[in-house]
């Protein structure tokens, strides 16, 4: 039972990491506020003073705006529906016993070590490239033409890469909530004549939901800004511009910090509304 | 007596600190290109001869030009010297960014850089950046399938001999393809390309009151002559290509022709990385008989960003790199054909390098390219490949991404045209033209 005095003295303590932890947090945020309401052109002589919400709106009308958000959600749910999927797939092969199965596991795992700009550049030069990757001397052995993946299947070529680094994450997660599932209840279902389905729709996946809950959530996350990818496959062509990808756009390659920060804002108040959706819809799992 | 020596310890102490304090460690931001990789190779030499120390920043094309931009708009102090452009060093230097070089001593011998060159570098007459190597394009193409096509590469070819000869030497089932030329987006890479290819069919990014002119004629005829050409005669996914991309391509034996910077020469021609490199002939950048050729003129070169703590190191190394004595070095160390081309006229009067098969006609494309008079009708920027504006990086980015997608089959040609208009007018007007 803590005192009032060892409760005074534990916030004293904790205080300087609270207010190095709130300004780490605060001081990029008002920093992004400040600058969205001006013109500021780093190659045109800097600030030239406030402008209102002229960013905001013009960053709203631009062309690209509504595809980016739009690519930004296809491919969060692009890549949460395979890995949630895969991953429960692979989940319950892996938590089968199996010859090597620690080596096994090991090899799921591994891409999960690999950093994403590598990761990008492997699967455009070794797999996707219609000349010298892997995916067009096979598709050339059957006889069919090659596919230039990146640019005729942009979009999913992305997910398929962002999906491949994401899967160990959520299979481990998913493995380790089986591995905690009581094997009674299920042998219970199987004397009592439940086919395999069956006692995973009814046993084994209403367990894994929680485990479900915390991958999506952290995945979504991550998976809003996600960046390295089309940086280094596509650099935003072909409808792979993200929302991350044009505030990127606009503040490092148009030099526009002020534009760049209202895109900024807008971001934070997409993640916020993704968020509070998922919170509402998935988060109820948490509490049960 | 005591008093006598620590006074003379202190003197003694104080020479060595001020000594030592002349030897400075300088940070360079560069670009992973063959020739920078081999100036960091020969570091040493300079280490020996001033004492200083070099740090490398080593960095991709488009991640380096936004390293080093971001890092002078925003005063960061990374960098002593940095490798920058033709289109950075006119705007920068006329915001008072970059140190001057109009000091540097007379055996270094300013009047012997190219006037092009120098031109480019300079705002206002005064040099802001040393060309540590220059380039223009060129067609390198290759001579055992041109025969085999039973053709002869003119000195001075038109787009359609260009076209007609590329259509003829491409066998896809074999993996040949007849051109390889940049397709993937960016301001450095296809809009590049295609600006200045645009350049010979009479097309301007602007008129003399800064409006794009993307609906106009010329630039349709441009744009759906490239992608015609790129879809009958090209490899597979060639909007992904950009210049490391062609330049595998065509070590691998896979391009008829490619036509890319004068630079690629060294590359292609190199027996240790490529498989053509007995094979291959140069030739002008092709055109439409309007009087502008489709070639562009570039340099890579040192500037020292204004406010370092180091600017008596970083001159010095700037001499050091982009001076005559350097070229004799490499060419000790690594022969002539692989000294960093187009910078000094006295490489063009050397008896050693005029053996070299592609010097010139390196020389001949850098001569015609006038970047103050790029286009048939008369613009109000300077630049073949680019608008020297602030603006443009990002614009043409852009422009880039439309130009891309229409060659990868997801717009037509027109659809990505009048985006282009529509999204260079918005950034335009929005720049205060």
């Amino acid at each position: 039972m803590a005192t009032q005095h060892s409760r005074s003295a534990a916030r004293i303590m904790m205080a300087p990491a609270v207010i190095l932890l709130l300004g780490w947090m605060l001081v990029p945020l008002t920093m992004t506020l400040y600058f969205s309401f001006k013109k500021y052109l780093p190659l045109r002589g800097g600030d030239l003073g406030w402008v209102g919400f002229d960013n905001y709106a013009r960053f709203l009308s631009s062309s690209a705006f509504w595809p980016s958000v739009q690519a930004t959600l296809v491919i969060v749910g692009g890549v949460l529906a395979i890995t949630v999927i895969l991953g429960v797939f692979l989940a319950l092969l892996l938590n089968q016993p199996m010859w090597g199965q620690g080596i096994v596991r090991i090899l799921v795992i591994a891409p999960f070590f690999v950093m994403p700009t590598v990761s990008a550049l492997v699967w455009k030069n070794m797999f996707m490239d219609p000349v010298n990757g892997l995916f067009a001397h096979l598709w050339k052995a059957f006889g069919a033409e090659p596919v230039s993946w990146l640019s005729e299947a942009s979009l999913q070529s992305i997910i398929l890469i962002v999906s491949w680094q994401w899967l160990p994450f959520a299979t481990l997660i998913l493995l380790t909530a089986i591995q905690s599932l009581d094997s009674e209840q299920l042998e219970a279902a199987e004397m009592d004549g439940a086919p395999p389905v069956a006692r995973f729709g009814y046993i084994t996946l209403p367990h894994l939901s929680r485990a479900i809950t915390v991958v999506v959530l952290i995945q979504t996350i991550f998976l809003l800004s996600i960046f390295a990818e089309i940086f280094v496959t596509t650099q935003g062509s072909f409808g792979t511009k993200t929302l991350t990808y044009l505030i990127y756009q606009r503040v490092l390659e148009s030099q526009n910090v002020g534009l760049g920060s209202a895109g900024g804002v807008y971001a934070i108040i997409l993640a916020n509304i993704v968020a509070i959706f998922l919170m509402r819809i998935v988060g109820k799992n948490l509490d049960a | 007596m005591y008093l006598k020596s620590a006074l003379r310890a202190a003197t003694a102490l104080t020479v060595f600190a001020s000594t030592a304090a002349f030897a400075d460690t300088i940070t360079i931001a560069t670009v992973n290109n063959g020739d920078m990789i081999r100036m960091q190779g020969l570091t040493e030499d300079f280490t020996a001869k001033t004492g200083h120390e070099v740090e490398w920043v080593t960095l991709e094309e488009n991640v380096l030009r936004q390293r080093v931009t971001t890092d002078i708009s925003a005063k960061g102090g990374q960098f002593d010297i940095m490798t920058i452009g033709m289109y950075e060093t006119p705007i920068w230097g006329k915001n008072g960014w970059l140190v001057p070089l109009n000091d540097l001593p007379a055996d270094y011998d300013v009047d012997d850089i190219l006037p092009a060159m120098r031109g480019g570098l300079s705002h206002d007459g005064t040099l802001f950046a040393a060309p540590f190597y220059g380039e223009s394009s060129m067609i390198m193409y290759r001579t055992d399938l041109m025969e085999k096509a039973g053709l002869e590469m003119p000195a001075a070819p038109t787009w359609d001999f260009v076209a007609d000869a590329a259509r003829q030497m491409t066998d896809k089932d074999n993996e040949t393809y007849g051109i390889c030329l940049r397709g993937k987006a960016g301001w450095g890479e296809n809009a590049a390309f295609i600006t200045a290819m645009s350049n010979s069919f009479g097309a301007r990014w602007f008129d003399e009151n800064w409006a794009p002119q993307f609906d106009s004629e010329a630039w349709s005829n441009t744009l759906n002559f490239y992608i015609n050409l790129l879809n009958d005669a090209g490899p597979p996914g060639a909007s992904n290509n950009g210049f490391n991309e062609n330049l595998s391509l065509f070590q691998q034996g896979k391009c008829g022709m490619w036509i890319d910077a004068t630079v690629a020469a060294s590359f292609v021609t190199n027996p240790n990385d490529s498989t053509v490199a007995d094979k291959v002939g140069f030739a002008l950048a092709p055109d439409t008989g309007l009087g502008k050729r489709s070639n562009w003129l570039w340099a890579w070169a040192l500037a020292i960003p204004a406010g370092t703590q180091k600017e008596a190191a970083a001159k010095e190394f700037i001499q050091w790199a982009t001076s005559k004595d350097y070229i004799e070095l490499v060419a000790e160390n690594e022969g002539w054909a692989n000294v960093p081309p187009g910078a000094r006229i006295s490489l063009y009067e050397n008896a050693n390098y005029k053996d070299i098969p592609f010097a010139k006609m390196t020389l001949e494309s850098i001569l015609s390219a006038d970047p103050n008079n790029p286009t048939v009708d008369p613009v109000p920027y300077v630049g073949i490949q680019f608008a020297a504006i602030p603006e443009f990086a990002g614009i043409a980015t852009q422009v880039g991404q439309e130009f891309s997608a229409a060659l990868a089959g997801q717009q037509t040609a027109e659809e990505a045209l009048a985006k282009a208009q529509a999204l260079t007018a918005d950034e335009m007007e929005a720049a205060g033209y």
